[in-house]
């Protein structure tokens, strides 16, 4: 049985497309064999990021409706033949997502598959909710700004009380924290939320801190992963974040600039 | 020319307003009773804006005659701005009367969550008649007092949610801003509370709030409140309780 993950924040724009195909790549990369769903109806930016957006024939609705096979949907990774996207509609409204259509390719899928990764779109309406409704695990995507936290807290409440688990009265599922676009000069600066003010509010188990960083804007461009940019703070961070995932046990960095700094100066990545 | 001044702008902003919770249908009875609460303090209510909560209403499954009490309330100094857990008859009804209808809330919101669960869900936990809020003279004869249990929550309580406890509410996490937790007992907050906290929601004047950090958006006693603005003017530091005293919310440090 597959371990479905949702990628989910309530604002947009902080990394959550972002972040599935980095720990989707990077659960494969590992040899979990994963399938990752981009549930942004409409806006269809996850095939973009993993470099497959040319090879899209069918997609998560095709299935839902019965126009296609899963394996005919499924796209294999041209990086990795452990992972798999299932990509969205472009022309699809978003009512063509239904929970029991979701409910049944996801079940599909948990038979072949170690993890799903569910790309969730932002907001807190229907293509969200259905994004975590059959999650064993949350990822919270947020970024260090109180409008973002606040998002973040809300759909923590969501997570707790609107998914199956919840309405079955089983255990919940588990929550953890990624802190992305994380400047650290800007919050030297005071520009924005430290670690400790996120904490503050959200207590939740940190999972890992992605900086701001460069190469995530040239690993998309690239429709490659970030993850697979080895040298890049983020790559890095994000391998962090799927070991820690997977239960190893590795120091927080680039929490702070100098000490990122200092690491690369003596050739600290490991 | 380009005219570079702007003619309007619109800010996100949240506004106050007073909910009305009705438990009884019977309109001269809620008639006299809201009377009866406005010579209390008929500075306090005068035109003041009203949202009006039918939820337990339509739970005990009352209708009530929704344009005769919009007549009412206009009648004795209230703007109603606002309806809440209408169903879909009163809401329609809203809309023609230009009356907005909370949606929000009850999709997204409504949440009780946590051991409430069970107590909650079905509601016939005590089958007491209508009083509370809003004092209806109507129905002078006291019930016999049902000791309703506690309810304890381990779990944080986010943004959006909120909680409602028969009895005291004890709450071990923390409470986030946007939340809202509701007791007709008593609250006990052991960590921070940001949102909202109302205690004595049916009209005990001798409940009290406690919490280790307060941070609150609202606090209320038995419908005397004070919001962020009140309370920012002082830091407290460490656990407070709060309590009424002659209309007046008292906070004070727990030393
Ligand atoms: N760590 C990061 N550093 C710099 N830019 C980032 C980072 N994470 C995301 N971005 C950028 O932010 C934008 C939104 O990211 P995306 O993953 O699409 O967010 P979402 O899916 O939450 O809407 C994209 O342009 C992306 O390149
Ligand atoms: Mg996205």
């Amino acid at each position: 049985m597959a371990r479905i993950i949702v990628v989910t924040s309530g604002k947009g724009g902080v990394g959550k497309t972002t972040t599935s195909a980095a720990i989707a790549m990077g659960l494969a990369k590992r040899g979990h064999k994963t399938a990752v769903i981009d549930f942004d109806v409409g806006l269809r930016n996850l095939d973009l990021i993993l470099g497959c957006e040319r090879r899209v024939v069918y997609d998560f609705i095709n299935v839902i409706n019965g126009e296609a096979s899963l394996n005919q949907a499924l796209i294999r990774d041209k990086n990795c033949n452990m992972l798999y996207i299932l990509p969205a509609s472009q022309t699809r409204d978003k009512d063509a997502l239904t929970q029991e259509g979701v409910g049944k390719v996801l079940e599909e899928l948990a038979r072949d598959f170690q993890y799903v990764v569910c790309d969730s779109p932002a907001g807190i309406e229907k293509g969200a909710n259905l994004a975590l409704y059959f999650a064993d695990d949350a990822f919270v995507v947020t970024n260090p700004e109180i409008s973002s936290v606040r998002d973040s807290d809300r759909m923590l409440g969501i997570l707790s009380s609107k998914s199956r688990r919840a309405e079955r009265g089983e255990e919940p599922i588990k929550e953890y924290l990624l802190l992305t676009r994380y400047d650290s000069d800007r919050v030297k600066l005071g520009e924005m939320l430290s670690l400790n003010d996120v904490q503050e509010i959200l207590s939740l188990q940190l999972l890992g801190i992605i900086p701001e960083s460069k190469s995530v804007l040239t690993a998309s461009n690239a429709g490659i992963p970030v993850i697979l940019d080895e040298k890049s703070e983020a790559g890095q961070a994000y391998a962090d974040v799927v070991a820690r995932y997977l239960g190893e046990d590795r120091p927080h960095r680039f929490i702070d600039g100098k000490q990122g700094f200092l690491r690369r100066l003596f050739g600290g990545k490991k | 020319m380009l005219n570079t001044l702007p003619v309007l702008e619109f800010k996100s902003s949240t506004f106050f307003a007073p909910i009305l919770i009705l438990f009884n249908n019977d309109l001269i009875a809620v008639e006299d009773a809201l009377r009866a609460k406005i010579d209390l303090a008929p500075e306090f209510f005068r035109d003041s804006p009203l949202i009006i909560d039918l939820r337990e209403l339509n739970r005990q499954q009352h209708d009530i005659d929704f344009n005769q009490l919009i007549l009412i309330l206009r009648k004795v100094g209230f703007f109603p701005v606002g309806i809440r857990g209408g169903n879909e008859q009163q809401n329609k009804q809203a809309h023609t009367l230009s009356i907005p209808v909370d949606t929000v809330r009850e999709q997204g919101a409504s949440i009780i969550i946590g051991e409430t669960q069970k107590t909650e869900i079905n509601p016939q936990v005590s089958p007491q008649p209508v009083t509370p809020a809003v004092k209806t003279p109507a129905n002078p004869a006291p019930v016999p007092p049902v000791i309703p249990a506690s309810t304890l929550i381990t779990q944080p309580i986010r943004s959006g949610q909120r909680v409602y406890a028969t009895g005291d509410l004890i709450i071990m996490s923390q409470v986030s801003a946007g939340a809202e937790i509701m007791a007709e007992g008593n609250i006990h907050v052991y960590n921070t509370l940001r949102g909202r906290a109302l205690a004595g929601v049916h009209g005990n004047t001798s409940a009290r709030i406690f919490c280790f950090d307060l941070q609150a958006e609202l606090i209320s006693i038995a419908g005397d409140y004070k919001t962020s603005e009140d309370l920012n003017k002082q830091t407290y530091h460490g656990p407070v309780q709060i309590y009424l005293q002659d209309h007046a919310l008292i906070i004070k440090e727990i030393t």
